[in-house]
């Protein structure tokens, strides 16, 4: 377990104060190691977006810790080692596609000179070539979307934290967006924590899938998905790849008792 | 091209329209040349009168754009101290406020007697003024209403204050800034030819008008009136022409695909 890039340990995270308070995340225990694919999954208002935040130290856990990388989460988001990418796209528009996937590189003051070449190299993994000097409000959705990625990557981060970043699109984009998605994790090999609605998309996407309860959230349960890799189209026509599809379904329907120790990805 | 003029057409028609119904008003019922002159004389005093009427605009001109930036250094040197830090703005952004609730042209005699009455900084002063709360309080929007979510990117990795500040807030307030400068532009023009009805030197809008229309000479004022009003549209558009240049990327100057 000493792999582990991510260790959370007993986490609670309350908002609010007095009357107002609201318990999002209860007791939260995960082990996550180095080059996982772990997806959140889990219903509106469970906490999935707070646990990704809390990973990314943009929020402060109410109790527990958090290591990252053998550091606190603070320490890990002062050494950059997160690539953020959020529901929205969140490009500047100001900016062309090529500044946007800049911005991280400069603003770490990182690579000053390989800079533009290191943000083409990313656009043409997200497959953009050819629209560098676009701005992002002449790009589509999707597009859009895989900018933000492009960014995310562009400085290496350690850990890959998304938070529904195909949320918006149609069924077609996010199944190829997937698959570039996949690609670009075998290539680098980032540690990747995905939040997703969709329970095909986790169980395709992931190495482990994390379900947690409704509010306030917990982890109920972390199931190791071992289908083959590299997963593509055929994965999605594989029996066993229905089978965890339908264990993650019921687990989050709250059949089946809650194995002690199972929230420990490592584990297995 | 065809598609331009054909644009523009029905606000010209409709120019030309008002100019003849004008005319055609001021024959027809006998209008006192010092109540309306009819748009041919005035046209015909324009000709004459066109040296120094083309002076007269330029000396305001420099007033007005003089007083712009003054008033804008300052402003933008306000909003960027309020937006950077909160103390400032607690010290600052009370006397900003009351400020604008000040009748600033009533200042106007004061500023000839402090800057002296033929000293084009007089005018420029009473300008800076008016101009200073609109392009303080819209830089200051445009500093501080910033998207949450680019500010939590900009956290994520671990930015400094100061490039939050150079890569987020100050691209984000441009658009407001130039906003305020357009209308500033017209504001420095009103500001400048009021601050003149005070006293100032013979060679300038505001004291031509006076002048002229002091001895009747109504044409002469109208011209001059006419010159003013060019004077201002043409400060706005160039402002309009650096918005486009400077920021492209703003939906204000996105090409439309209007087929
Ligand atoms: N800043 C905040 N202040 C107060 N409460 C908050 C805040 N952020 C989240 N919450 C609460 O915490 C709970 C979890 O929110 P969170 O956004 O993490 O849910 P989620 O699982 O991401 O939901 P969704 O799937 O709809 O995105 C919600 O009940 C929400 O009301
Ligand atoms: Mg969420």
């Amino acid at each position: 377990m000493t792999d582990s890039v991510v260790r959370v340990r007993g986490v609670d995270k309350v908002f609010g104060i007095g009357a107002d308070k609201t318990p999002a995340l209860q007791s939260i225990d995960l082990e996550i190691p180095k080059g996982a694919f772990v997806s959140l999954i889990g219903p509106s208002g469970c906490g999935k977006s707070t646990l990704l935040r809390l990973i990314g130290d943009l929020t402060q856990p109410s109790a527990g810790t958090i290591e990252v990388n053998g550091k606190t989460a603070h320490r890990a988001r002062v050494d950059r080692d997160y690539g953020m990418v959020f529901q929205a796209p969140v490009l500047f528009d100001w900016r062309t596609v090529q500044g946007n996937v800049e911005l991280p590189l400069e603003v770490s003051a990182k690579d000053r000179a390989g800079r533009a070449d290191r943000a083409r190299a990313m656009l043409a993994l997200v497959e953009l070539s050819g629209f560098e000097r676009r701005y992002p409000w002449q790009l589509s959705g999707g597009m859009q979307q895989r900018v933000a990625i492009a960014r995310a990557l562009s400085f290496e981060p350690a850990i890959l934290l998304m938070d529904e970043p195909f949320g918006a699109l149609d069924e077609m984009t996010r199944e190829r967006l997937n698959l570039e998605l996949l690609r670009i994790w075998k290539q680098t090999g980032t540690t990747t924590v995905f939040v997703t609605h969709s329970i095909p998309e986790a169980v395709f996407l992931s190495t482990h899938v994390a379900v947690m309860s409704a509010r306030p959230g917990r982890i109920l349960e972390v199931i190791p998905v071992d289908l083959p890799q590299p997963r593509n189209d055929l994965t999605r026509e594989d029996e066993r790849y229905f089978g965890f599809i339908k264990r993650v379904r019921e687990r989050l329907r709250g059949r089946d008792v809650v194995r002690p120790g199972a929230a420990e990805v490592a584990a297995s | 091209m065809t598609k331009r003029i054909g644009r523009y057409l029905p606000a010209a028609l409709v120019f030309v329209g008002v100019l003849g119904l004008w005319e055609l008003a001021v024959r027809a019922f006998g209008i006192q040349q010092f109540l309306l002159p009819p748009p041919s004389s005035i046209a015909a005093a324009f000709v004459e009168h066109f040296d120094e009427l083309m002076t007269v605009g330029r000396n305001t001109l420099v007033e007005a754009v003089g007083g712009l930036v003054i008033g804008g250094v300052a402003a933008l040197v306000v909003a960027f101290a309020i937006a950077r830090w909160a103390s400032a703005s607690r010290a600052l952004l009370p006397f900003a406020i009351a400020a604008n609730s000040v009748p600033i042209i009533a200042f106007a005699p004061i500023m000839n007697n402090w800057f002296g009455i033929l000293n084009p900084l007089s005018k420029m002063m009473v300008v800076a003024v008016l101009v200073f709360f609109p392009i303080m309080i819209n830089t200051l929007r445009g500093l501080t209403l910033v998207d949450q979510a680019s500010l939590e990117l900009m956290r994520s990795y671990a930015a400094s204050e100061r490039a939050i500040f150079a890569k987020v807030r100050v691209p984000n307030a441009l658009p407001y800034i130039f906003t305020a400068l357009k209308v500033s532009a017209t504001l420095s023009l009103i500001g400048a030819i009021v601050a003149e009805y005070f006293g100032g030197a013979r060679s300038v809008l505001g004291q031509f008008i006076i002048t002229e229309a002091a001895f009747f000479r109504f044409a002469n004022a109208w011209a001059a009136i006419v010159v003013a009003s060019a004077v201002s549209i043409a400060f706005f558009l160039i402002i309009l022409a650096i918005e486009r240049v400077a920021i492209p990327w703003h939906a204000s100057a996105r090409i439309v695909d209007s087929s």
